[in-house]
């Protein structure tokens, strides 16, 4: 029973802290509609800026993140001028291999001129865990944990903001937001750029916890797993998604695992992916999609 | 020039659908088989073994994908997982005695019947949702070719190709590259004429639309289907072949998710749909990053520029990426496009302006 409460909490845990990458995600295909493969990546690039930055210039590490996510909000909104504005009206296919190879070109940028040796950023936290009982909870997770709640809450309420509710808007019809004044261009920008900071977040918890390399980029999986289950669209769906594909992948390895020679979490999140795209496309929360001819 | 042709001239569509529609098309290609055949004789051992070799079999497998994305429409993220199983299966036949040639159908047949799994879930969704569901059976795959022993040969195994001979001719050496080369025709012809035929056309129509598609009496169930088990057929001898003539021990690692991403950048470098950029984009998408990389490593070995051994193993991921975003951007319909383009404008050469 300890050992199952054990996965169960320290599997939320994690899950929340996919729910931190993928919140970018989400970001950016409810303002433009555009799947961001690269969050992976993004979220390793925020890494490795922020251990460039207290390392190379010697400052404090909560200022490196401060300067990180400048860094990376302007990145953001460079991305989507240079990179994405040129493929609006384009097919899918483009704009997904677009994404797929901004990511290839991040993953092979950062390891090749910051070092592809695994890197370490300390945060300041216990590397003891808390014990509750025979609970062992791992501190690092628990401040990722919190640190995601926060940033959920934060986008909570942005979208109730002015600009908010502009990306709201533009999230509904591209056409109508031009119609009433709104810059749909700038807005998608300010969706990536806000991807870009939240990358940073993630960046920083999960390198503090894995250490700072090429693999931080493997996160997109789980990632995209939890926004495929919460729903593309949905900010809700994040923490959702993100604390079922955590606890799953977390308790049924726990018990499969040494059963079958370990790797489950893999495929319990695949088939996490699957199971949902087949049975209930837009997720849990998302917002389904009618065709017409 | 040599093959000036005013403008369209045709009178019936047979003519229009012809293989050839300028004669002097057809004696390049014919051209280019007869430099490919004798490429063992005029090229250096190492060239043809290293670039030619892996250029056709990486050509024949971006053929079978352009078929199911560029014809029938339908986004594939996991065709490697595809290639593995048509190179385990292959294998494992091989070495239970089963003659080579019936090894590689069968290879091709379970890869088909696998492949058209993946193509469940084409039924169900599309675009975005189609490469998610594809990309994660990537993974299932392999994960049940790594933690099953019966397939990989054990965990962290490499699995070595039996010694084999097809029709009487021992596979060695140069019999590879003409096995491959082989191959790769036989692939070259099939594409070339499925796009003219009725079924080509039905791809195309479900590609387009496939509720207008329906409309009209194309099932897109079947052809979807369809579309899934040949690609998958093909996908599967491709990566038999891979396995016999070039890797000739394989591991699970070869057909990894960025080999998945590796051949839809082939495609897409290429061409969607077009046969001339599987070659094409399949010689870029593989040549490019390996000559990149000599030609830096060359620089720094003459002391013109100073690289770290770190980022000269990253130079492969870097020209890969930016090879791919470059495209994208700058020729979305790829370098069959651009083949188009100069043949165009050599078609009416010197005017500037034809009919065609």
């Amino acid at each position: 029973m300890e050992y199952f409460l054990e996965l169960l909490i320290n599997g939320a845990l994690t899950g929340l802290m996919y729910s931190l990458a993928a919140l970018g995600f989400v970001l950016i295909y409810k303002s433009s509609g555009v799947p961001n493969l690269a969050q992976g990546a993004l979220v390793m690039l925020g890494a490795y800026l922020t251990w460039y930055f207290t390392n190379a210039w010697g400052i404090p590490i909560f200022l490196g993140i401060a300067v990180a996510v400048v860094a990376m909000f302007l990145f953001g909104m460079l991305t989507e001028r240079f990179l994405l504005r040129k493929m609006v009206g384009q097919p899918i296919i483009m704009i997904v291999m677009l994404t797929l190879g901004l990511e290839i070109l991040l993953r092979g940028v950062a390891p090749g001129f910051l070092g592809a040796a695994p890197k370490s950023i300390d945060v300041g936290i216990d590397l003891a865990p808390i014990i509750i009982g025979d609970i062992f909870i791992n501190r690092g997770y628990l401040v990722g944990a919190i640190v995601a709640l926060v940033l959920v809450a934060a986008s909570l309420l942005f979208f109730r903001t002015r600009l908010g509710t502009k990306l709201r808007a533009v999230s509904d019809d591209h056409v109508s937001s031009w119609a009433v004044g709104i810059s749909v261009e700038r807005a998608i920008a300010v969706s990536w750029a806000l991807a870009g900071a939240s990358a940073v977040a993630a960046g920083v918890m999960w390198g503090a916890e894995q250490g700072v390399d090429h693999n931080l980029a493997a996160l997109l999986f789980p990632a995209v797993a939890v926004v495929i289950l919460g729903g593309l669209d949905s900010i809700y769906g994040v923490v959702v998604g993100g604390l079922i594909v955590g606890i799953l992948g977390s308790v049924i390895p726990g018990y499969v695992d040494p059963l079958v020679g370990g790797g489950t979490r893999d495929v319990v999140v695949s088939l996490i992916i699957l199971l949902t795209i087949l049975f209930r496309p837009h997720g849990i929360f998302g917002r389904e999609d009618i065709e017409r001819v | 020039m040599f093959y000036r042709l005013t403008g369209v001239y045709q009178t019936d569509y047979a003519k229009d659908r012809a293989l050839w529609p300028i004669p002097t098309d057809r004696w390049i290609a014919l051209l280019l088989l007869a430099i490919a055949i004798a490429a063992p004789f005029i090229f250096q051992v190492h060239y043809v073994a290293n670039y030619m070799l892996p250029w056709l079999i990486w050509s024949s497998a971006a053929l079978a994908l352009t078929l199911l994305m560029g014809v029938a429409g339908q986004l594939h993220f996991g065709f490697a997982a595809v290639m593995a199983i048509g190179a385990y299966s292959s294998i494992h036949l091989a070495r239970f005695g089963v003659p080579f040639e019936l090894a590689l159908l069968g290879a091709g047949l379970i890869s088909a019947v696998i492949g058209s799994i993946f193509g469940a879930a084409a039924l169900r969704v599309k675009g975005l949702y189609l490469v998610m569901a594809t990309l994660a059976m990537q993974y299932l795959v392999d994960w049940v070719i790594v933690n099953v022993p019966a397939i990989s040969g054990g965990a962290q195994a490499t699995l070595r190709t039996p010694d084999v001979s097809f029709l009487f001719i021992p596979l060695e050496s140069v019999w590879l590259y003409y096995m491959a080369l082989l191959w790769t025709v036989v692939v070259t012809l099939f594409v070339l004429n499925i796009k003219r035929s009725s079924y080509g056309r039905a791809l195309v129509a479900v590609r387009d639309k496939d509720y207008a598609a329906s409309i009209i009496g194309v099932s897109p169930f079947r052809y979807k289907l369809s579309a899934f088990f040949t690609s998958s057929f093909i996908g599967g001898i491709s990566g038999a072949i891979l396995a016999f003539c070039y890797y000739q021990a394989v591991t699970p690692e070869q057909f990894g998710f960025h080999v998945s991403i590796q051949l839809v950048a082939m495609v897409l470098v290429g061409g969607l749909g077009s046969v001339v950029g599987a070659y094409l984009g399949a010689g870029f998408v593989l040549l490019l990053p390996m000559i990149l990389t000599n030609f830096v490593a060359g620089l720094g070995a003459m002391g013109i520029l100073n690289v770290s051994a770190s980022l000269l193993a990253h130079i492969p991921l870097m020209a890969y990426g930016a090879l791919i975003i470059v495209f994208l951007l700058a020729e979305p319909l790829g370098l069959a496009k651009i083949y188009d383009n100069t043949r165009k404008y050599f078609l009416v050469w010197p005017f500037r302006h034809g009919q065609s």
